[in-house]
């Protein structure tokens, strides 16, 4: 029996969405269509994947329209999420378009009657020996691409690349800064109605009564569309919907809601709750070691709101049975599916279509805003609707990043050597996206008259990167661990997809750790580190950032330093942070200074920009966030309650990318969080030689965090 | 409903508005310039900033009968893909924004830090920027534009 060599593979989301044309069209103008699955959300993933494929299919990057993600025409990649667009996506693209590349080149050498491989390829022009020449679109109407990747064609090698690696200038930068529309918010459809969704101030309060009366006087006034709490008004004008909401709003009557946990002792609330455990790792040291002490700690992070500087929007048309969405959704896909629920329409009935909106850093309000217009435009006989959320609704029922408590424990020998491990995380789950259970997601879907119940926050398996758990398990060379999770199954803080998911609370957790660990053993915390790692990858990260950092620089009063150090996912990007800190009353935040390895870099300036401004996200969420409530209702409804790091208050961010073209490349913009705030906690004990173990480093944590040290 | 007179852009403007329309939905809404963004409604985030005769206003709770006579500048008005301001360049040089939802309201602080104080300090321009938000976080991208921008406009 003879065995043949394996088939090759290809990319998952290429095995997933197999047809050539489905990501690649030449357009009778010169251009190129792609249409990746994969949605701009600021983060500058359509220039990147542009540079892919202009590079595989040798066009100039100018010839290449990028298609934005709808259903049905575009690939189904899934969510826009986790740092994966450059790993699914930018992989799938690569091959497809080495594979178009190939298909061309053989119509090419058949009809110029050369050989494929003394062709060359000129921005989409193919010449051959004796001056012979045809192009893409010469070829176009022979050459079918409605056929299925083979994985047959091999993709070039990276010394070949000529635009992936660049640095060139992102395609949506102009529009953006010239004011042309290109946020959903910016794009009005023809006879387009506005509407507004009236929300109840306290949380899972129900609508008992609505007197609509003054509300059908307001002018301009179109429908008042109600389904059990579900109220919203449709009017001619925005200001029309504002003021026709501000009356039904007087009108409505609510039951009481339900009970919010104690703010000030989110831990108690955490690890009250009825929860499923699951072991994440274990790990037995072969001969194990006598333990001399244990040092056990606990660590807290606060809800944390996504707080996107745009409020929500959406727009919805309906024609008879069918329904066409226009949205900001991460997932035009798994939008659709849960729409299919609440509506009991069948998939097909159902376009969504995605336009830009700002940046969302996870599961916002985006999709929930989406059921609202397509409700709303049910009473709009058939004229588009187009409802936008208030800043109030956006920071306080959109879903929020799950609050976390993370316990661990160090067993020391003798000689304060780690001989055991013991790590446990408690918090709601970090995921609670639509189109992946079998209700919906959806905040409306919850408030019909048959009302479907809030879906409660799960978590992604190990395998994808885990949630609660996300990098829970130490890229440490340690004896022995154990890691387990306990996940909430109780959710009266509505949480789910917030950038990094668990990981910003584990890092932190873990990295707050091995400093104190250092500590005791006066090690410097860069040896520390390298002496428990054995991936030369995250050793030279840590390396370059001590070096650029110039580590450790000679202590100064009020200054700090600090290090975080993680490989995000424990599969994607290495990244290590140095925090300079001055420390008196308040934590001022002055540089940070990061390397990281993201492989193969497709845009290095673009690789900054998400370091740079993860590392400053970071900063803001470590120094200053915390969603706020009391035992009703979420009280940090506006910027004021709710304050973000300011142009003042940004610290210097200094970043070295360490250039890995041969290695596959893998997404930046969640490699800087866990590492920042692990950075400027130990920062702050540096400087002031306390552990602040309860996230945000505010003066009053400071205050407390000194109380018992004393 | 009055009649509402003010220069938009350089052009003599004229809209009948109801007495409480804000000058962000007449912007928005009845003149079709989206440049300008609704963030929070209240003046705290930036978005909406327009240049109310050089100074960085928010338009989003502004009554726009208080526009009457004012010299207005939306971020369409500061410049054109043809003519562009040299904030809008060197918003593109350094690549300053992630979503650039908060874009136009940072462009029209900083052109008015521009017009009062031509050669500011990077503090200078921090400050002058801090009442607008970045959600992003690409608030030092925008200052080094904002700094390009300046040392282009005094240079000969």
């Amino acid at each position: 029996m003879s065995t043949s060599p394996p088939a090759p593979q290809l990319p998952p989301s290429l095995a997933a969405n197999p047809g050539l044309s489905s990501w690649v069209k030449f357009t009778p103008d010169g251009r190129v269509a792609i249409s990746p699955g994969k949605v701009e959300i600021g983060q500058g993933i359509v220039t990147a994947l542009a540079q892919i494929a202009a590079d595989e299919l040798d066009v100039d990057i100018g010839r290449i329209a990028m298609i934005r993600a709808s259903t049905p025409a575009s690939p189904n990649e899934g969510v826009t999420s986790g740092s994966l667009s450059i790993q699914q996506s930018g992989r799938a693209l690569r091959q497809v378009c080495a594979e178009v590349r190939r298909l061309f080149l053989a119509a090419a050498s058949e009809r110029l009657g050369v050989e494929a491989s003394t062709l060359d390829v000129d921005d989409g022009t193919m010449s051959g020996p004796g001056n012979v020449r045809t192009s893409y679109w010469e070829l176009a109407s022979e050459v079918s691409l409605d056929c299925s990747a083979t994985a047959e064609a091999v993709a070039k090698p990276a010394a070949a690349r000529r635009v992936a690696g660049q640095s060139i200038q992102r395609i949506d930068i102009p529009d953006k800064v010239f004011a042309r529309p290109r946020f959903i918010h910016n794009t009005p459809l023809a006879n387009m109605l506005h509407g507004r969704v009236l929300r109840p101030e306290v949380s899972d309060a129900k609508l008992v009564a609505l007197d609509e009366a003054a509300t059908r006087a307001v002018g301009g006034f179109v429908a008042i569309v109600r389904d059990g709490s579900f109220a919203g008004v449709v009017s001619e004008t925005e200001d029309g919907a504002e003021a026709a909401l501000k009356a039904l709003r007087k009108g409505a009557t609510w039951s009481a809601g339900e009970t919010l946990p104690d703010e000030d002792d989110l831990a108690a609330f955490l690890k009250g709750q009825p929860v499923e455990t699951r072991v994440i790792d274990t790990k037995t040291a072969a001969a194990p070691k006598q333990v001399a002490r244990t040092i056990r700690r606990q660590y807290t992070r606060p809800y944390i709101a996504h707080a996107s500087i745009a409020p929500s929007c959406a727009m919805a048309q309906w024609e008879g049975n069918l329904v066409h969405v226009w949205t900001h959704s991460q997932g035009v896909y798994m939008l659709r599916a849960d729409l299919a629920i609440v509506l009991k329409l069948p998939v097909e009935s159902i376009t969504v279509e995605h336009m830009e909106g700002a940046g969302c850093y996870g599961h916002n309000a985006a999709d929930d805003v989406a059921l609202d217009a397509v409700l709303l435009a049910r009473a709009a006989g058939g004229r588009p609707v187009r409802v936008q959320w208030s800043r109030h609704d956006e920071m306080s029922l959109a879903p929020f990043g799950a609050a976390m408590a993370v316990e661990i424990e160090a067993d020391l020998d003798a000689h304060s050597e780690i001989v055991g491990w013991r790590h446990a995380i408690w918090s709601n789950g970090h995921t609670a996206r639509p189109g992946r259970a079998a209700q919906p997601a959806l905040l409306a879907a919850t408030e019909l008259a048959r009302p479907y119940p809030r879906l409660i926050s799960s978590d992604p398996p190990v395998a994808n990167g885990g949630g609660s758990d996300r990098n829970s398990v130490p890229l440490y060379d340690l004896p022995a661990w154990t890691i387990e999770t306990h996940r909430l199954l109780t959710m009266p803080i509505r949480t789910s997809a917030l950038r990094t998911l668990g990981a910003q609370g584990n890092v932190f957790a873990i990295e707050s750790m091995f400093d104190e660990i250092a500590s005791i053993l006066g090690e410097d915390p860069v040896q520390f580190r390298l002496r428990h790692l054995r991936d030369e990858r995250a050793k030279d990260v840590i390396r370059a950032v001590a070096a650029r950092a110039k580590w450790k620089l000679e202590k100064k009063a009020g200054i700090g330093y600090g290090l975080g150090f993680a490989r995000y996912k424990s599969t994607g990007a290495y990244c290590a942070a140095i925090a300079e800190i001055e420390g008196e009353e308040d934590i001022r935040v002055k540089r940070l200074t990061l390397a990281v390895d993201v492989g193969e870099a497709i845009n290095p300036d673009g690789v900054i920009n998400q370091i740079e401004g993860g590392a400053i996200q970071a900063t803001s969420w470590v120094l200053k966030e915390r969603v706020r409530f009391d035992r009703t209702r979420i009280t940090s409804t506006s910027w004021t309650d709710y304050p973000i790091l300011t142009f003042s208050e940004a610290p210097a961010v200094d970043v070295e990318v360490i250039e890995r073209p041969d290695i596959a490349p893998v997404g930046a913009g969640e490699a800087a969080h866990g590492p920042v705030t692990a950075a400027i906690a130990n920062a702050v004990f540096d400087c002031l030689g306390i552990r602040v173990r309860d996230l945000p480093i505010t003066r009053e944590r400071l205050i407390a965090a000194m109380e018992l040290a004393s | 409903m009055p009649t509402i007179r003010f220069r938009l852009n350089g052009s003599d403007t004229a809209i009948d508005a109801a007495s409480d329309q804000t000058l962000l939905a007449a912007l928005r809404g009845t003149l079709g310039l989206t440049g300008s963004h609704f963030g929070c409604g209240a003046n705290e985030c930036g978005a909406c900033y327009v240049m109310v005769d050089g100074h960085a206003l928010a338009s989003c709770d502004m009554p726009l009968w208080s526009m009457a006579g004012k010299e207005v500048t939306t971020v369409e008005g500061l410049g054109t893909p043809e003519h562009p301001h040299p904030l809008q360049r060197a918003f593109i040089a350094e690549q300053a924004m992630q979503c650039g939802y908060c874009v136009p309201g940072i462009l029209i602080s900083a052109a008015a830090l521009l017009q009062r104080r031509p050669s500011p300090t990077e503090t200078e321009i921090r400050e002058a920027l801090d009442r607008n938000l970045c959600r992003c976080g690409s608030q030092n991208r925008m200052v080094r534009a904002v700094l390009r921008a300046a040392s282009e406009m005094a240079a000969p």
